[in-house]
């Protein structure tokens, strides 16, 4: 049975979106001088900065002689949601999400490059307004290259909904809080688009298997979407770092 | 695309101001859906609006588009469901604010949109790059909506101009219809071509009817002139007042006899909220969701017992005297919280059936209407057609009502044919019972198989080939949707135990292998529900091609079906279960009649007749099992009209017969339904459709107790099984029909029995009180009971004959299903009800018959009886001078004739048509005669002997059910 009207008759979503849109996503590479890499993502509404240290050495309890340590840390800020909640670090909800990170980014970081280092990755989230997950996980990877650490691939996240238009399932890519509290379900994929390989999927609910491939198809196709724009940013940023360096270094 | 934010404000359940920021994209590839457009790139299906729009209004010669206003779509969606406006523009922000505003009419509004002959364009002003418009600080919203209007109706209109240029005809105009003067006024300065509804309509050719449809303007709550009614609080005074314990919610009920009082059940009162007189009840009518206010405690009062009808005259506006309300007030404990309706926080107003009063003035264009249903109140209507439909029953929808006139306004919606016409008659028990039964739309029709339908041959290699069995099914005569078939065969194995073992089987039509889920058909029947059974007309559930024929188990004919299989032994213990879609062959299909001949005709020996034969002996092992573990026989009176083959008239009641083989198909359909019951129970913990029979309260049997105490009989109702003990035991060897009446009188003390999914109840609360089953489910009758398809799919789910689907296991939809189900069934139930009375009333035109009755109940002022003969129940009236009410052991006396429940009496009954809307059946006692009140005819002496009653006819059909009557008997739990 249909849930509430995630999709007008004329096919549009609560914000003007068609299903297979994601939202507006604007990104820059080196916010930041003090880290090694650093990025700041805003998907609609919901806006990101992810910071890089690394890699470097590990400390002895941790370090791994196989790779690299990837330390992930996710915290929201204070004033991100609409109610202002003090949100120490650590609570189960962050320390969960740090260890989602850790697994879709360690997928793509060539760890076996740096034994006994260690990579650390600061994500935080300014203004939440659903899929925090995959900008974290976008922003990372901006920062990450930012960093120049080399990467198997992007490593790309995107959420992807059910609703139900005349009856007809379907899918909504790129969740907002809006569609997110509807009730649905919520299917977030982490991938490396180039290679086809999926990082991490998670559902919030149950979801019928009628209906997981094509959920799971939109939301990999957000994630090569996602892809594009993450290429391009980085091309551009590239292309103007590399004459200020010049000027700087020469 | 462009992007920007909505910024608003709401408060939360805490109540804390929370700023809310939402994304808003606005959009450059939505379209205009005009063909005269050339810049939108359209796709052929596309395009809704003509690209020459025929004016059919006499105020604009030009062609032209409508743009309306969201209240005109509120206030005359009437108007617009007439097939006479098209190419309409409707925006965004119009379905928006109907759709917060009106639920109801929303739908009414899509379904339009949805017609494509209509030419109703919805345009998505509020995304459109060009049509969106910010809210300004400090403006209102619906300033800010009318804004968003007029705005997209002047870029229409310069969107249309700018596609001129390689158009060589005429560019439709845009006409924004309003009925707020301030929005014309602007947007006249801004050079919009606006116009009322009621000058637009009242100027258009070609369609006279429409002008009735028109809603009257509201005029609103703070205009006091020639007030008769003290204004309603606004909502924002009324949520204070609730949340300051001030005022309370409830719903209104009014009283069915007096129009002048009602009653309001609020939670926090014990006795529901007394209401009187018009200010007390200030124009809430019944099913509103009313704010009231509790009058103190001097002022309360007791429900008055006098019976106080309208006046048949149309008395103007002006409200007479209510002194005949206030009645002495003798004890304390009488009396009933007393309060007044000072605000109406949701209407719940439905379209009513009902006819015109004369008018006084021949030609006048102000009516009088009034309604079926005797609590709602007469409505004014204006109409130019009175001549017409006054002879007729019409269908009136309300639309305000102002605090100076004495009646709501409305308007006509449609006739439904002439008074006492058959078909009109069935009408309105429709519609007052709120049963869908339009003609099936195009989409459902086109989810059916063709008329010639032959079963696929990998279809059949797929189910259990069951062709060569003998198969068959017994049902009613006349029956055509035939759901059920039966067989039994003795089996070469004996049981562990040394007894013979028999397979039987229960097939049931496969309804769902023609319904798929989520089609057209699928959400039809699921909106139906059930089918309706009047007396002479049936409403199908699914179209008649299904349930008259591809799924109805006829004999001779492969139809596909859904078995139950059981191994048993000789006494009727199952060994083994199995479920499989099968494909069968029914023999023969039979009535009650042939198959009770086919079993006792000794001489008969084939392969139908010993199956029947097995079947039979198994059925009176099961059955008898049943009742020692507490299973109850409950009664209901029930009666079947022989009806006219021409005029489709009655002529005769009969009583339905009742024979062995009736309960033999009910047991076996039992224990199908007990078996699956079980088995999608398992398979679903959360989701399954089950159906539980509650116990009983305790003291809801108090005074059928004592009634049956004053008959010498002690009834033990503590347990199912000591009471069907106590009612098996109660029995007047001289009087057979007692057994029966205390049986009815029992089934109407308990509960409804109700569907529900497992998730939603413990394990305990699955019991069936009726049958004494612990769990209980509905599986036998797809074909009429959505409930039944439903488990059918869940159980092809479980056995892997089908693919689940993912509303199948939702258990919010599983609930809000289960609601509709039940909401339907007592629906369907109450309209058989009232169409067996409207033919026992057109059965006693110009009758009158004296009959033998027994006293249902004894009250104040009346007996309520019942006639074993007709099924019929009513008051008969006693003068207060003549008797005296005993109040403790409720009985009735009158010098030394007492009467008590249960009592036997003689009735003479006639037709009252002196109100052609409540036409009654009139009781008058006969039977102990009393001087000065029982009626005395001449001929009486002779007409008692006559009327002797036949003890046969009074033995009713026994039915255990307390779910409902249907015409099939067999599978009524």
């Amino acid at each position: 049975m249909p849930g509430p009207d995630l999709l007008s008759s004329q096919g549009l979503r609560l914000d003007g979106r068609r299903p297979n849109e994601l939202r507006r996503i604007r990104c820059k590479l080196g916010v930041f001088t003090q880290p090694d890499g650093s990025a700041y993502l805003e998907q609609g509404n919901t806006k990101v900065l992810a910071a890089v240290y690394g890699p470097h050495q590990a400390s002895k309890s941790k370090s791994s002689s196989e790779g690299v340590v990837v330390n992930c840390q996710y915290s929201m800020a204070t004033f991100s949601t609409g109610e202002r909640k003090n949100r120490p670090r650590g609570d189960r909800k962050s320390q969960e999400m740090s260890m989602h990170l850790r697994q879709a980014l360690t997928a793509a970081i060539k760890t076996e490059m740096y034994p006994r280092s260690q990579i650390d990755i600061y994500v935080e989230v300014l203004q939440a307004d659903g899929g925090a997950y995959c900008a974290s996980v976008n922003a990372s990877t901006l920062a990450l290259i930012d960093a120049g650490i080399p990467l198997k691939a992007y490593v790309c996240s995107c959420s992807a909904s059910m609703a139900y238009k005349d009856g007809v399932p379907e899918p909504l890519l790129d969740v907002g809080h809006v569609e997110e509290a509807a009730g649905g379900v919520t299917l977030t994929v982490a991938s490396l688009p180039s290679t086809g390989s999926i990082a991490l999927l998670e559902l919030s609910h149950r979801l019928h298997s009628d209906y997981f491939e094509t959920v799971l198809s939109r939301a990999m196709q957000g994630c090569r979407d996602i892809e594009i724009i993450l290429d391009k940013a980085v091309r551009e940023h590239l292309a103007e770092g590399w004459t200020k360096q010049d000027v700087i270094t020469i | 695309m462009q992007w920007t934010t909505k910024t608003f404000l709401t408060k939360t359940k805490r109540g804390n101001v929370l700023k809310i920021v939402r994304e808003h994209y606005l959009r450059d590839d939505l379209l205009c859906g005009s063909a005269v457009c050339n810049i939108c790139p359209h796709k052929d299906d596309e395009i809704v609006l003509d690209n020459k729009p025929e004016s059919i209004c006499k105020l604009f010669d030009f062609e032209h588009y409508l743009v309306l206003d969201t209240n005109v779509v509120l206030h005359q969606i009437d108007v617009l469901e007439e097939n006479a406006l098209k190419n309409i523009i409707i925006l965004q922000t119009v379905l928006e604010e109907v759709k917060h505003q009106n639920t109801a009419i929303f739908q009414r509004l899509l379904e339009i949109v949805g017609n494509k002959n209509r030419k109703f364009y919805s345009f998505v002003n509020e995304h459109h790059k060009d049509t969106y418009v910010e809210r300004n600080p400090h403006e209102k919203q619906n300033d800010r909506n009318d804004r968003a209007i007029r705005r997209a109706a002047s870029w229409y209109a310069s969107h249309l101009l700018l596609s001129k240029s390689d158009f060589d005809g005429k560019i439709p105009q845009i006409i924004l219809l309003t009925d707020d003067e301030n929005n014309r006024k602007i947007a006249q300065k801004e050079g919009i071509v606006c116009c009322t509804v009621k000058e637009y309509v009242e100027n258009i050719t070609g369609f006279a009817g429409l002008v009735d449809k028109l809603s009257k303007n509201v005029i609103p709550e703070t205009c006091s002139k020639d007030a008769l009614y003290p204004a309603h609080l606004t909502p924002s005074q009324i949520h204070s007042g609730i949340r300051g314990g001030k005022l309370y919610q409830g719903t209104f009920h009014a009283s069915r006899d007096n129009f002048l009082e009602g009653t309001a059940v609020v939670s926090s009162f014990d006795k529901p909220i007394l209401l009187q007189g018009h200010s007390g009840i200030n124009r809430a009518i019944d099913g509103d969701i009313v704010a009231i206010e509790i009058l103190p405690k001097e002022e309360w009062r007791k429900p008055s017992d006098i019976v106080l009808e309208d006046k048949a005259d149309d008395p103007g506006d002006t409200l007479e005297e209510e002194a005949l309300l206030n009645t002495k007030v003798d004890s304390e404990d009488e009396i009933t919280p007393t309060g007044k309706v000072v605000g109406i926080i949701r209407r719940k107003w439905r379209q009513y059936c009902g006819i015109l009063l004369p008018s006084k003035f021949p030609g006048a264009t102000r009516h009088l209407f009034t309604p079926a249903e005797k609590r709602i109140p007469r409505v004014r209507i204006e109409t130019r057609q009175s001549d017409i439909l006054i002879s007729q029953r019409i269908l009136v929808a309300l639309d305000s009502w102002p605090r100076n006139s004495r009646y709501p306004l409305g308007h006509f919606v449609r006739s439904l044919g002439p008074i006492g016409d058959k078909d009109a008659e069935n009408e309105v028990i429709l519609l007052e019972h709120d049963v869908p039964h339009a003609r099936f739309s195009e989409a459902v029709l086109a989810c059916l198989p063709p008329d010639d339908f032959k079963i696929p041959e990998e279809e059949i290699k797929k189910r259990v080939d069951l062709r060569s069995i003998c198969i068959c099914s017994v049902d009613p005569p006349g029956c055509t949707d035939i759901d059920d078939a039966l067989h039994a065969r003795p089996l070469p194995g004996l049981s562990p135990d040394g007894l013979k073992t028999y397979e039987v089987g229960v097939h049931i039509a496969d309804v769902t292998y023609f319904v798929r889920p989520n089609t057209a058909l699928d959400k039809e029947a699921a909106a139906r529900s059930t089918t309706v059974y009047l007396v002479d007309r049936r409403i199908d559930m699914v179209p008649g091609l299904l349930s008259s024929n591809l799924c109805s188990l006829r004999g001779g004919e492969e139809r596909l079906a859904f078995s139950c299989v059981w191994v048993v032994d000789e006494n009727a213990n199952v060994l083994s279960t199995k479920f499989h879609k099968s494909v069968i062959k029914s023999s023969s299909a039979m009535t009650y009649e042939e198959a009770q001949i086919a079993i006792d005709d000794s001489t008969r020996n084939d392969e139908i007749a010993s199956s029947l034969r097995t079947l039979n002996s198994l059925a009176k092992k099961l059955k008898q099992k049943r009742l020692d573990n507490g299973a109850l026989l409950l009664a209901s009176p029930e009666i079947r009209f022989q009806v006219d083959s021409e005029t489709h008239d009655p002529i005769e009641v009969q009583a339905k017969k009742i024979m062995d083989t009736n309960s033999m198909v009910e047991e076996f359909m039992l224990l199908a339904n007990v078996s699956v019951a079980e088995r999608v129970a398992t398979d679903y913990p959360r989701c399954a459709l089950l159906r539980r029979h509650p116990s009983p309260q305790p003291h809801s049997f108090d005074t059928f107790l004592k009634a049956a105490r004053q008959q010498g009989f002690e009834l033990d109702v503590s347990t199912n099984k000591s009471f069907s003990k106590s009612l098996n035991e109660a029995v007047i060897p001289d009087r057979p029909f007692f057994n029966t009446l205390l049986r009815i009188m029992a089934t109407r003390c308990m509960q409804q029995a109700v569907y529900f999914p497992s998730g939603s109840r413990t394990q305990e609360e699955f019991y069936h009180y009726g049958l004494a089953c612990p769990i209980y489910t509905h599986f036998t009758s797809p074909i009429r009971r959505y409930a039944d398809v439903i488990v059918h799919r869940l159980l092809a789910a479980s056995i892997g004959a089908d693919v689940s689907h993912a509303s199948l296991l939702d258990t919010k939809a599983a609930d809000a299903l289960c609601d509709n189900l039940n909401y339907r069934h007592r629906q369907a139930q109450y309209a058989g009800r009232a169409s067996v009375a409207l033919n026992t009333h057109i059965l006693f035109k110009n009758r009158e018959e004296i009959e033998s009755a027994v006293v249902l109940a004894v009250k104040r002022n009346a007996l309520q009886v019942l006639i074993p003969k007709y099924g019929l129940e009513g008051p008969i009236y006693l003068p207060s001078d003549k008797f005296r009410y005993n109040e403790e052991e409720h009985v009735q006396i009158c010098g030394d004739v007492i009467l008590r429940t249960f009592d036997e009496l003689t009735v003479r009954l006639t037709l009252d048509s002196s109100n052609l809307q409540h036409r009654k059946l009139v009781f008058q006692l006969v039977k102990p005669s009393i001087p000065g009140v029982s009626y005395i005819a001449d001929e009486q002496v002779e007409k008692m002997e006559i009327e002797e009653i036949d003890k046969k006819e009074n033995e009713k059909k026994r039915k255990e059910s307390t779910g409902g009557k249907n015409k099939k008997k067999k599978s009524k739990k």
